[in-house]
């Protein structure tokens, strides 16, 4: 081993603590990274494939119904390349085991197996037979959430009739990588599943023979979608169409690539903190081994060693810094990754999802890393190369100190020795104390994002279940129904209170913006589902006009007292003109309200109702679940409490082991900045605090005045963090202002308690782990020694 | 625990009028690696109050070892050091940091002040943990910096940092003052500056004070020059004529 070789070992081995400190945040960071770009690849790669294989179309229509023959006019349509036209039925299931009705959606299939729009992908059993109409294939989430198997039956209620469905295969959809129901927003898989079953036999069931009443396409490589899809709406208008809508507007497909754009933008924020503090780390680390290794420098360069191959020493201290951090980090990835992307395929759900790593990702993780340990390592190195030989063998000037602010503002005076040490000490190197400041409040920033996710999921839990939905169980007819059929539901055992609600399918325009929705007439004097302001406040629907949620609102570029078109997309498909008479809060989804009697009048109509809000009593819950099982005019039934549990297991399911991680990773550059910074302390001031131990001065006293600067910093830094936690919520909150869900700005706490907690504790902890050196320190060299 | 009194005997020192320090049949053995070094073999001595002391000896003699030992800051290996009615020999280590705190005043070859406080800090940080201080301005003026009082270490010459070390380590009113080469980082002319502090010191307030140093010149100045020799002391003498720092010189 060359000489500076055997250099290099010893200096790693002598600077050990302050090396794995810098190693673990570059773990942390090269571990985040590769966690979530490795997910990323993972999911996209899985969608691409999945979309692919399984030829995911690119523009979907429902209607009401139309002759099997309008497919060839739709083929006839430039820019298509394929249609396929499908009955699909939403129905309420009756599942062995389950006490609440569950929603299906039954969806036609060829009855002989063959390639399609959308297709299937079998996991298990086999595929239906002709023969045998009461044959079944049900999603696999759905199957796995209630025990269903091959060979399982399953209840159904079909247009009127109840019947029992044999499930004999398993299988999934691209068009259900994420499932949920109509009108729901996050996955209740034990109470939502989709059943493919015979077209013949479904289309018996709802008397849909050569008609139906839902298509998919694929268009041809250069089609116009926009215009096709204009034509597509023409051509479906006298059938009832409901609006064709591309894959973006496809909800499966929304949440999917809302998730992949934020998991894309979290894969570069959250690395890029842990990056800048390891550049920081490795930074002060190097500089303080140059100090130390004056005599040493200068005594090489006066033997002839030139500065280029001091310079490549001290760089090779760097890389082999980082290098130690990043072979575990890329491992902890890898491992971390292949959990990421088992989480997600808990709640979209592909044929197979590998986890990807692909080695370019590698590369960059690698090529960024070592890179900062050169960009860490070059402030050190020019400081080698200023050097000269003789002036290096010279022990460094003593630490300068001027009169500062303090000083000069008198404040000196009335603080005791111990802090105005500490204080010049921090305001000498003003730039490091900046630096430390920072690093260890972007920790705390990082750590109250992490809890910040679920005070604001609980604040839009708060806001949808307590003050919007206050029903515990929602009825849906198949068809609007007289007022009358309210009676009956509220002659069911349980029910409390039932209230009517009216839902329309409808295109709301204002100038070139327009968004297909459901406009909810309410009663006027209705409790059971209330419309709030961004105040909270409640707010009735208004008389005249009609109440859009605000990011509805945004999306048409509206505001109170703007005019809206209001195109009906079902019956008489009616035009109006309304006003918006103002914005009501809802963090989840998005809707359009309109007094009862208002849309009545504006549709025509005489109060039907499409379905009905309940206040149910506990104690008779079951029964009543048990009768809507089997009501024939009933849909769907959508339970509260079931939403609320549902929700409650994906954030704890998703959520809680993210956050964990984060904050785990947090607390490490909290303890990598902390132990370095006080072991670098001790190592500049160990001469002076041994000086006070041989003045008198107890081991307590001088360990307090080692980590005072610290605590100082720290303290800083904690406001600091807050003011960054604080500016990074903020700016996640456009992030997630999405059409699914809205996160507030709401931030517990909690979220600030438990940052600073972690904090201080893991500050202590490693600041601890130096200061039992302060035992160790030699008091008789400090006699006789000058540095 | 409290720094324990050691019963009296039948030959006991501390009968011997004014005698502060009791050293007696002191040995210190120093385990370097394989080998031992005997750095003090068998030492017996005393300190008087209110004397000057020149503690003599080359590089290696032994004379730190003595005056670590003297200090607190080292046991010895054998033998029995008594400060008053103190046992230094058997204190703990917080007994050990509480005798230096309460009666020693030390002052270091490189003066190992404070960067971060000026020098009127520096002494007021020793003051702050003194029972009956001097006024730190004061402890200033006795050493001739009261004009500079608001300079930090950075800002003053090398002789001038070391009398700022003196007035720290007087301003708590030590018993005793323990010097090491306290001139051997200065020129000359600031290392005979810094000697008219000390011996100021001892005059004014009556600390005993003991200086180590190779340098033969400065045991002129003493009130008892003792000489060390690879362990031993080797000559003990009292200096019938005094000389004033000024009228030494090497």
């Amino acid at each position: 081993m060359k000489p500076t070789s055997k250099i290099l070992w010893r200096d790693l081995w002598h600077l050990r603590g302050q090396v794995l400190a810098a190693a673990l945040v570059v773990a942390c960071g090269v571990a985040t990274q590769i966690t979530m770009r490795s997910a990323y690849i993972s999911l996209k790669a899985a969608q691409a494939s999945y979309y692919d294989n399984y030829r995911f179309a690119d523009v979907f229509a429902q209607l009401k119904r139309a002759p099997e023959g309008l497919a060839d006019d739709m083929r006839a349509l430039p820019g298509v390349a394929e249609v396929r036209t499908r009955v699909v039925a939403d129905v309420t299931l009756d599942v062995p085991g389950l006490t609440e009705p569950a929603s299906g959606r039954l969806v036609s299939i060829p009855e002989r197996q063959q390639p399609m729009l959308n297709d299937l992908y079998l996991r298990s059993g086999r595929y239906i037979e002709a023969t045998h109409p009461d044959e079944v294939l049900i999603s696999e989430v759905f199957a796995k959430a209630n025990r269903l198997d091959v060979g399982s039956k399953v209840g159904a209620i079909l247009n009127g009739r109840w019947r029992e469905l044999t499930v004999v295969g398993i299988a999934l959809s691209p068009e259900y990588i994420y499932e949920v129901g109509q009108g729901m927003l996050f996955p209740d898989n034990r109470r939502f599943g989709v059943l493919w079953m015979g077209r013949d036999a479904l289309a018996a069931a709802f008397s849909m023979q050569g008609a139906f009443n839902d298509v998919s396409l694929k268009l041809a490589a250069q089609a116009d979608k926009a215009e096709l899809i204009a034509r597509l709406d023409q051509l479906l208008l006298r059938y009832g169409g409901l609006s064709a809508y591309g894959r973006e507007e496809q909800l499966s497909n929304r949440f999917l690539t809302d998730e992949l754009g934020e998991i894309e933008i979290s894969s570069t924020f959250i690395p890029a903190i842990f990056l800048a503090v390891a550049v920081f780390l490795i930074y002060i680390v190097l500089s303080r081994l140059v100090v130390m290794q004056r005599m040493q420098i200068g005594l090489l360069k006066a033997f002839g060693y030139g500065n280029r191959s001091l310079g490549l020493h001290y760089l090779k201290f760097a890389l082999l810094t980082v290098l130690a951090g990043l072979l575990p980090g890329l491992l902890l990835g890898l491992y971390l990754g292949g959990a990421t992307t088992a989480m997600y395929a808990g709640y979209f759900h592909f044929p197979q999802m590998p986890l990807l790593v692909s080695p370019a990702e590698i590369f960059w993780a690698v090529l960024i890393n070592l890179l900062a340990a050169c960009a860490g390592a070059i402030a050190a190195v020019r400081r080698v190369a200023a050097l000269a030989p003789a002036e290096s063998m010279r022990p460094e000037a003593p630490a300068n100190f001027r009169a500062g602010l303090m000083e000069r503002s008198g404040a000196a005076q009335w603080l005791p020795s111990s802090l105005r040490m500490i204080v010049r000490n921090v305001a000498r190197r003003p730039w490091k104390s900046v630096l430390s400041v920072l690093g260890i409040g972007m920790a705390v920033g990082l750590m109250m994002v992490a809890r910040f996710i679920f005070d604001a999921v609980d604040h839009m839990m708060y806001v949808q279940f307590n003050l919007v939905q206050r029903h515990d169980v929602t009825v849906l007819f198949h068809e609007p129904r007289a007022a009358g059929a309210l009676y009956e539901i509220r002659r069911l055992p349980g029910v409390l209170r039932a209230e009517p609600f009216r839902a329309v399918p409808v295109r709301l325009r204002h100038e070139h913006r327009s968004k297909k929705i459901e406009v909810t007439g309410l009663p006027a004097d209705g409790e059971l589902h209330q419309i709030v302001d961004s105040k909270l406040h409640i707010v009735h629907p208004p008389p005249q006009g009609i109440l859009l949620t605000r990011k509805l609102g945004q999306m048409l570029g509206v505001r109170a007292g703007d005019q809206v078109t209001l195109e009906v997309l079902e019956g008489e498909r009616q035009v109006r003109e309304v006003t918006v008479a103002g914005l009501s809060e809802e963090l989840i989804g998005i809707g359009a309200y309109m007094d009862a009697s208002t849309l009545a009048s504006l549709l025509g109509e005489d109060n039907l109702v499409s379905g009905a809000y309940l206040s149910v009593d506990p104690a008779h819950a079951e029964e009543l679940y048990g009768r809507l099982k089997r009501m024939p005019a009933v849909s769907g039934v959508a339970i509260r409490g079931a939403m609320i549990e549902s929700v409650d297991d994906i954030i704890n399911r998703t959520f809680k082991i993210v956050s964990i991680i984060e904050i785990l990773f947090a607390a490490v550059i909290v303890g990598g900045m902390v132990y370095n910074s006080v072991r670098i302390a001790l190592s500049e001031r160990g001469n002076e605090l041994a000086s006070l131990r041989v003045l008198g001065f107890t081991q307590r006293e001088v360990v307090g005045l080692l980590l005072g600067e610290q605590a100082l910093l720290t303290l800083c830094a904690i406001p600091v963090g807050m003011a960054i936690g604080y500016g990074m919520c903020a700016a996640l909150v456009p992030a997630f202002d999405r059409e699914l869900f809205r996160l507030p700005l709401v931030i517990g706490q909690m979220a600030y308690v438990y940052p600073v907690i972690t904090t201080l504790i893991a500050a202590l902890l490693s600041a601890l782990l130096v200061a039992r050196r302060i035992g160790q320190l030699d008091l008789i060299a400090v006699l006789k020694t000058r540095e | 625990m409290q720094l324990s009194s050691g019963s009296k005997r039948m030959d006991d020192p501390r009968d011997d009028a004014g005698s502060i320090f009791h050293v007696h049949k002191v040995t210190k053995i120093y385990r370097m690696g394989e080998v031992e070094v005997h750095a003090l073999r068998e030492v017996t001595v005393d300190l008087y109050q209110g004397e000057f002391a020149v503690l003599l000896g080359a590089s290696g003699s032994g004379k730190s070892t003595l005056l670590n030992i003297l200090g607190g800051l080292d046991r010895p290996t054998s033998g029995e050091v008594y400060y008053r009615d103190h046992d230094l020999t058997r204190a703990d280590e917080e007994g050990l940091t509480r005798f230096r705190r309460e009666h020693v005043g030390f002052v270091f070859q490189f003066y190992n002040l404070i960067p971060s406080l000026t020098a009127l800090e520096n002494v007021a940080l020793v003051t702050e943990i003194a029972e009956h201080p001097i006024d730190p301005v004061e402890a200033l003026d006795l050493v001739g910096l009261g004009n500079r009082r608001d300079h930090f270490p950075s800002q003053l010459s090398g002789g001038e940092q070391q009398r700022v070390a003196i007035a720290r380590a007087v301003a708590k009113r030590p018993d005793v003052l323990l010097c090491d080469e306290p001139t051997g980082a200065l020129d000359y002319a600031t290392g005979k500056l810094v000697l008219e502090v000390l011996e100021r010191v001892n005059r004014e307030l009556g600390t005993i004070t003991a200086v180590i140093t190779h340098n033969a010149a400065i045991a002129g100045m003493a009130d008892r020059v003792i000489r060390i020799s690879s362990g031993s002391i080797v000559e003990e003498r009292v200096n019938a004529s005094k000389l004033a720092p000024s009228e030494i010189s090497w």
